[in-house]
């Protein structure tokens, strides 16, 4: 499945994380899972059972007591602060159950924030490159609207948009559709499997609708911060990859 | 970078009227700060410029900064007297033409040589002490502004007058003598001479005006019997800056106490060091405030965008480019604070340099209150805002980098 000789693009070992409260709580325990490009991951689990907490570490944002995260194959453990957030920047696209857009910009000057970090497109680029972004994700008329004109639907898209703004490889997202109705749900949903299926990105999605799920390339289940299940969907296709 | 001072610029505007109270703040702090600094140094070149322009710059009397031996203690080797009256040196300042060309050769500027004595001057029931100081009116008028001063007469008019006096004003109404009259004049209590007014000055300086009586040296080394005696040489330099160097060669030279206008003046130039600290130290305090009302402000901003934060970090942003947001906020009100703050300053000081005052005693034309326009006060007060600024933004900038994303993203979820 993967491409011969290349590591796969997201890989944990033995992922352990405990919070030092007073009562010591476990996170996650013991996680080792591998993602090649081109999947999409669906993990699911009950509530508290560690599905946010798996996914700040494998996006870096949070750091593991035991074990480790390998992006490309390159272990990230020992990456600096600077290093952690360049790899963000880069590889990696956060969307979360809210949309968290900055309120004083617009949806098109939300989504060039990422670009104008990175600084690796011109400005005409950049404004270009977000507007192609948008006009995708079919919010052509939406560019100039600020967060509060827009609909919840509308936002979340707009943050997937911005999720997308570097280009990143690995998309990882929390529970995207979850405060979402039906129909958003389902465009948000259609969106990431695009990603996947059209544009050869990776998803990780954490997800609570089984149907959902049940649609996806993969699903991890989670109890209590472990893995208990890891299957395979033999009736999921991605022409991207050929498999 | 400009994406950082765009965040920052949202987050000034969305808290605006905070941030116009800090931006207040600092404003009137360096806005305080000038006119103060103005006002002050202003008084005080004003002083020191009116100190240069009447004071000796180095004076030399017949004193000795250690005291000689009295011949009693020479002759009993006691290590205490009591009840001695030190023996006044009559005969003033040694060798004094020899003195005075020795001085000429090398200080560069005007000199003096003159003999001051005690004295009582009667006019009808009257009776007034005075200090007589016997001149050479052409070489006293280089030394000594008292030409100016002269409301009646030329003060070189003395020359060649051996009987005739200028008086200072009020020693004249409480004589309640007039120009022309003769008073009659009496030095170390035997000698009386009559001499008459030929001119009278005021200086604004009270005692000078009560106290101080010219005449031509000659007349006063006669009436204190004391010919050809000199005890007080008055020197004014090209550049009063050296006149302590000036001083501390005449000393050593003479070995009579020289006196530096700086050294004579020592006492005010300390109460203006302690004036300088009491400005400094309220400026500073000044502009404190202001920086807690910047920490307090930017502090609420951090909470407030606590998720915008923990959104840019997860985005990919480093805790170096959120400081940096937080402390540009802070900087950014110093900043303009400062430059409201010299707007203001500049008005304070223009308002303040034309405020007039009429001195007591004074019959001239009212002044106006010395300012002074320094692009140091300026620059300092600036420097002090925005330290002040930047310590209070990068306070909660270093708390709210140093935030864990993680934790605010699933509080918020
Ligand atoms: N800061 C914290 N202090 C104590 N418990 C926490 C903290 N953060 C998370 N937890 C607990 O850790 C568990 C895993 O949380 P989370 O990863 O958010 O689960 P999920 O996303 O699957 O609902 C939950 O039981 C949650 O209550
Ligand atoms: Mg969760």
């Amino acid at each position: 499945m993967s491409d011969a000789g290349r590591p796969p693009l997201l890989q944990a070992r033995d992922l352990t994380r405990v919070l030092e409260e007073t009562v010591p709580v476990t996170l996650c325990e013991d996680v080792s899972l591998s993602v090649d490009r081109g999947e999409l991951v669906a993990v699911t689990g009950p509530s508290g059972s560690g599905k946010s907490s798996l996914l700040y570490l494998l996006g870096l944002l949070d750091m593991p007591t035991h074990g480790e995260v390998l992006l490309n194959g390159r272990p990230t453990h020992e990456l600096s602060e600077e290093e952690r957030a360049r790899a963000r920047l880069e590889t990696i696209g956060f969307v979360f159950q809210f949309h968290f857009l900055l309120a004083e910009f617009t949806a098109l000057e939300n989504i060039m924030i990422p670009m104008r970090r990175l600084h690796r497109l011109s400005p005409n680029e950049q404004t270009a490159r977000a507007e192609e972004i948008l006009a995708s994700l079919g919010l052509r008329d939406h560019m100039q609207k600020r967060p509060d004109q827009l609909s919840g639907g509308q936002r979340q898209r707009v943050a997937v948009a911005r999720a997308l703004a570097n280009d990143p490889p690995l998309v990882l997202a929390d529970e995207p559709t979850g405060s979402l109705d039906t129909h958003s749900s389902e465009q948000v949903f259609e969106i990431l499997y695009d990603l996947v299926t059209a544009q050869g990105r990776t998803v990780v999605a954490v997800t609570h609708d089984i149907e959902m799920a049940d649609r996806m390339g993969r699903r991890i289940r989670l109890i209590d911060g472990r893995v208990v299940d890891d299957a395979k969907n033999p009736a999921f296709k991605n022409p991207a990859f050929n498999c | 970078m400009k994406l950082l001072l765009e965040i920052a610029f949202t987050h000034i505007l969305g808290r605006g009227r905070q941030t116009l109270v800090s931006i207040v703040g600092v404003a009137m702090g360096v806005g305080f700060a000038i006119a103060m600094a103005a006002l002050m140094e202003g008084g005080q070149v004003d002083f020191i410029d009116s100190l240069v322009d009447t004071m000796p710059h180095v004076q030399i009397t017949d004193e000795r900064r250690t005291a000689q031996l009295q011949p009693a203690e020479v002759v009993f080797e006691a290590t205490e007297f009591r009840g001695l009256r030190p023996r006044d040196d009559p005969r003033g300042i040694l060798n004094p033409t020899a003195a005075t060309a020795s001085l000429r050769s090398w200080a560069p500027g005007d000199l003096a040589a003159n003999l001051s004595v005690s004295a009582v001057v009667r006019f009808g029931g009257a009776e007034r002490g005075v200090s007589v100081l016997g001149v050479e009116p052409r070489d006293l008028v280089r030394v000594s502004p008292i030409e100016e001063d002269m409301t009646v007469g030329r003060f070189e008019d003395l020359g060649g007058q051996s009987s005739g006096v200028i008086v200072g004003r009020s020693l004249a109404e409480r004589l309640g003598a007039d120009p022309g009259d003769s008073v009659t004049i009496t030095a170390a209590e035997t000698i009386s001479r009559r001499f008459k007014i030929i001119g009278v000055f005021e200086t604004g300086v009270v005692g000078t005006d009560e106290r101080q009586v010219y005449m031509l040296l000659k007349s006063a080394q006669v009436l204190s019997g004391r010919p050809n005696a000199v005890n007080d040489i008055r020197i004014r330099l090209n550049d009063p800056d050296i006149a302590p160097a000036v001083a501390a060669r005449a000393e050593e030279m003479l070995g009579y106490k020289a006196v530096s206008w700086q050294e004579a003046n020592e006492a005010i130039f300390e109460a203006f060091e302690v004036r300088n600290i009491i400005m400094y130290t309220v400026v500073g305090a000044i502009l404190l405030v202001a920086g807690f009302g910047i920490y307090n402000i930017v502090s609420i901003i951090t909470h407030e965008k606590s998720r915008d934060i923990a959104i840019l970090k997860s985005l990919g942003f480093t805790q170096e480019d959120i400081r940096r947001i937080f402390l540009t906020e802070g900087v950014l009100m110093g900043g303009v604070g400062s430059v409201i703050g010299w707007v203001l300053g500049f008005w304070l000081t223009v308002a303040l340099g034309a405020v007039t005052l009429e001195l007591p005693g004074q019959t001239t034309e009212p002044v106006n209150l010395p300012v002074i326009y320094s692009w140091l006060h300026y620059a300092i007060a600036t420097m002090f805002a925005l330290s002040s600024a930047a310590v209070a933004g990068y306070l909660p900038a270093r708390k709210a980098a140093a935030q864990n994303p993680v934790e605010i993203i699933r509080g918020a979820t």
